[in-house]
């Protein structure tokens, strides 16, 4: 590794430096195709993101794919029912590694405002892993921006060799997920559990509240 | 248009009919006719192609639940009591049977003039949950119908293509009727109180005890 | 039960009887395709190009609006009628708030009235503008014009920013009148907008109206005729582009449309042409509309302080309440038991019946031509599923 301040100092005199790393990194989060996939309401504010007063474009993500195949950033836009939710697996188990996920709205997240609803995902997390959270319903414009910029921070830390490396370079890694398959009731299964977990939370004055302490 | 007028009118040309007026105390002051279903469809078509009614568009068609409910009253009732004549109260227990009821809005495009709101009840919510269709008459019954049946599971004779609309065709239930319990399926509220409490108390308990088994198991 | 479940198969396409072609292909578009406006899927039976059967799939954006209403206070579901057609919010507000008025009796006072109007036109404003856009999308004219018509929906949503507070879920109506009042300049700055508005219409009737592709996939494509299109229920501009001359701002003479002047386009031959016409004409009427309202607007309460808005309770009852929204007829059905909350709750979501007669429309259309229809009947999964 060069040091950062040799490095400032001798790009000042005409000589680059660069690592391997840096420049793969560079180029992935410098061309995120994200699938050309809108949910809900936030699809609208997606939309309006890679118009001309926002202009996506700037980060090198205007080329929205029709195609999975050939995407690499999947945006959750929107709610995900539970009819919908295997479709929206299905197509991430469809997109080739490296691949990201941003979830785009209370409702992508968490279920949102839709959370007491019978046919509503309370978030897409149940079935695959998400790097990127926006909170809104919806997100302005520039909420998807700025996570759009987190993301490519996010990629330009990662590291090619070594046990924290990303899941693309890890043969191990899983990058398919199962599917849930409509049943009587709901989706079965109703989580994947190898990727998400009940989040312990505090709810002040309760039982859960004094075990905790 | 007046209502009672549109009544008298139906009754004289479809022969047979049964036709119930439903008042409605609010302040919209939406009267509506209950339908029988052996006359439905007649009454219907009537009311699209009668010339000084001509309501031609059926502009919205949905279901209501009606549980059955239990009503309490308390009645005074004359008894002899050790040979004397007394007032007594007494309480009286009527249950009124669940029903499935169906409503529809006709508006006249033709005429300009509208709504009014035709009803039809199922006998029971179990079994016999079986309406006529009005698809027949009016094409955007279609869909609006197939709503329903999925939602409440009213069985409508005569519908040309009665699927479920909006959940997945293996599902079971019918989520829109009162007494459909919902998958358990999200942990906890920000703002729990009451019954959200509980259940929120209940999954984190379980939680924790998944939690600890699975560090005992390791 | 059981006869009810077994109706629910999934229709099978050995079922279908032949079409004299030896060879059908089923094809499913959706839910993940980008023209179909979100969640929306058909399977699409064709033989060559030509489209033989096709049969939507709803419910992919089913999330429960209904039943979830019907355990909220009545404003406590304001909100959720925001993310009904997620591009028109302040209509969608509209409608629930004549349904509860009706239900209850409660009165608006006069500027709240020119606000709701004016409001109103801005959605309608935006939402054909945006159609447009999509249209031209689905037709393969690839980011130019959908750019100008977000351009132009830019413009509009700064008003609701400045006006509401959010861009998209305005929640800016209320039972008897409307949230808040103007904020200093506000007016001036929409009148601005409004003024400018037909300078865009020109532009993109400049742009595209005379093309000769755009008239080539649009005329004669997907007709629908004026008795169909009663009796199947059809609303909004895609019934007065058949022809249809039925539009509830006149017939229903609902909040105050009775004092301006504007006129009802009507189409002739029910094509894709027509309705994307229909679209630019209820434009410049509604710029009428909207000029005669913020020369004409009063200074007053927006809503009359007695009104009770929170946690009423409306004599049992019914009413039925309904608004000529940008995709048709917009209408609520609620019953009261008395309670805090409505017993039954339900949307007449015009997008819905609107697409009744997708398959009338596209049978003996090219595949190509399906999309193009369905850019034309102009829904929102949001308000198709609810």
């Amino acid at each position: 590794m060069v040091d950062e301040e040799l490095k400032n100092e001798m790009s000042k005199q005409g000589i680059v430096t660069t690592t391997l790393q840096e420049l793969y990194n560079w180029g992935r989060r410098s061309s995120l195709w994200p699938l050309n996939f809108g949910l809900a309401c936030c699809a609208i504010e997606m939309i309006a993101t890679t118009m001309a007063r926002y202009d996506m474009a700037r980060f090198g993500a205007e080329v929205f794919r029709p195609s999975p195949r050939q995407a690499d950033l999947m945006i959750v836009a929107g709610t995900v029912t539970k009819k919908m939710a295997p479709q929206v697996v299905r197509l991430y188990n469809q997109m080739p590694e490296p691949k990201y996920v941003i979830a785009m709205g209370a409702c992508a997240i968490s279920g949102g405002p839709f959370k007491q609803g019978y046919n509503v995902l309370k978030g897409i997390d149940r079935y695959f892993p998400v790097d990127i959270y926006i909170p809104g319903c919806p997100p302005r414009p520039e909420a998807l921006l700025d996570a759009f910029m987190s993301l490519q921070k996010m990629i330009d830390a990662q590291q090619l060799t070594g046990p924290n490396r990303p899941r693309h370079l890890n043969a191990d890694a899983k990058s398919e997920f199962i599917v849930p398959k409509f049943g009587e009731h709901d989706l079965e299964p109703a989580q994947n559990s190898t990727v998400w977990k009940a989040p312990l939370v505090q709810i002040s004055g309760t039982e859960t509240d004094k075990s905790a302490k | 248009m007046n209502l009672e007028n549109i009544k008298s009118e139906i009754e004289a040309n479809v022969p047979g009919c049964q036709l119930e007026f439903v008042l409605n105390p609010s302040p919209s002051a939406q009267h509506s006719l209950r339908l029988d279903h052996a006359h439905a469809v007649a009454v219907a078509t009537y009311l699209r192609d009668a010339a000084d009614l001509r309501f031609d568009f059926c502009s919205n068609v949905t279901g209501i639940d009606w549980p059955a409910k239990e009503l309490t009253e308390k009645v005074k009732v004359k008894k002899l009591v050790d040979g004397e004549e007394k007032e007594v109260e007494e309480v009286r227990k009527t249950t009124i049977p669940g029903t499935l009821e169906v409503v529809y809005h006709l508006f006249s495009v033709e005429k300009k003039h509208g709504p009014i709101t035709l009803r039809m009840s199922t006998k029971d919510r179990e079994t016999e949950v079986h309406m006529p269709s009005l698809t027949p008459v009016w094409r955007s019954a279609e869909f609006q119908e197939r709503e329903i049946f999925d939602l409440f599971g009213v069985v409508f004779d005569g519908h040309p293509d009665l699927r479920r609309l909006l959940m997945w065709p293996d599902f079971i239930d019918h989520p829109m009727r009162r007494d459909y319990v919902a998958p358990d399926d999200f942990e906890y509220e920000p703002t729990a109180h009451d019954a959200v409490l509980q259940r929120a108390n209940q999954h984190q308990s379980e939680a924790i005890a998944k939690l600890a088994s699975e560090a005992e198991g390791k | 039960m059981s006869d009810a479940t077994n109706l629910t198969a999934q229709i099978d396409i050995n079922t279908i009887p032949a079409l004299g072609k030896e060879q059908l292909l089923e094809l499913a578009m959706g839910p993940q395709h980008p023209s179909t406006h979100g969640v929306f899927r058909m399977n699409v039976v064709l033989d060559g190009e030509r489209v033989m059967k096709l049969k939507p799939v709803f419910g992919y954006l089913h999330r429960n609006h209904e039943k979830i209403a019907e355990s909220e206070t009545y404003l406590g579901s304001m909100p959720y009628t925001d993310r009904l057609d997620y591009i028109c919010s302040i209509t969608n507000n509209w409608a629930y708030a004549i349904a509860v008025e009706k239900l209850a009796g409660i009165e608006v006072p006069e500027r709240a009235e020119y606000l709701r109007v004016i409001t109103g036109e801005l959605t309608r404003l935006q939402n054909h503008a945006c159609l447009l856009g999509f249209l031209m999308q689905d037709m393969g004219a690839s980011g130019t014009p959908l750019m100008y018509a977000f351009r132009e929906r830019e413009k509009i949503m700064d008003l609701f920013e400045g006006l509401t507070g959010a861009r998209m879920m305005c929640n800016y109506l209320r039972f008897g009148g409307c949230r808040v009042d103007t904020p200093a300049g506000w007016m001036d700055a929409a009148r601005k907008v409004v003024a400018e508005f037909p300078r865009f219409l020109d532009e993109y009737e400049n742009l595209l109206v005379g093309n000769e592709i755009l008239m080539d996939r649009t005329q004669e494509v997907g007709i629908l005729s004026k008795e169909l299109a009663i009796n199947a229920g059809i609303s909004g501009p895609m019934a007065r582009a058949s022809g249809v001359d039925y539009d509830i701002r006149k017939v229903d003479h609902y909040s105050i449309y009775d004092r301006f002047n504007f006129r009802i386009p009507l189409g002739e031959r029910g094509d894709v042409y027509d309705r994307y016409m229909i679209r630019f004409l209820e434009m410049r009427e509604s710029i009428k509309i909207l000029e005669q309202a913020m020369r004409d607007i009063p200074d007053g309460p927006i809503v009359d302080p007695k009104t009770k808005i929170r946690g009423f309770r409306p004599k049992p009852g019914e009413a039925y309440g309904r608004i000529e929204s940008p995709k048709g007829e917009l209408g609520f059905y609620l019953v009261s038991d008395g309670a805090l909350n409505p017993y039954r709750y339900r949307v007449r979501p015009p997008s819905l019946i609107n697409l009744t007669v997708l398959e009338d429309l596209c049978i003996g259309q090219n595949v190509a031509d399906v999309v193009v229809i369905l850019g034309s009947i102009d829904i929102v999964l949001g308000e198709v599923d609810r």
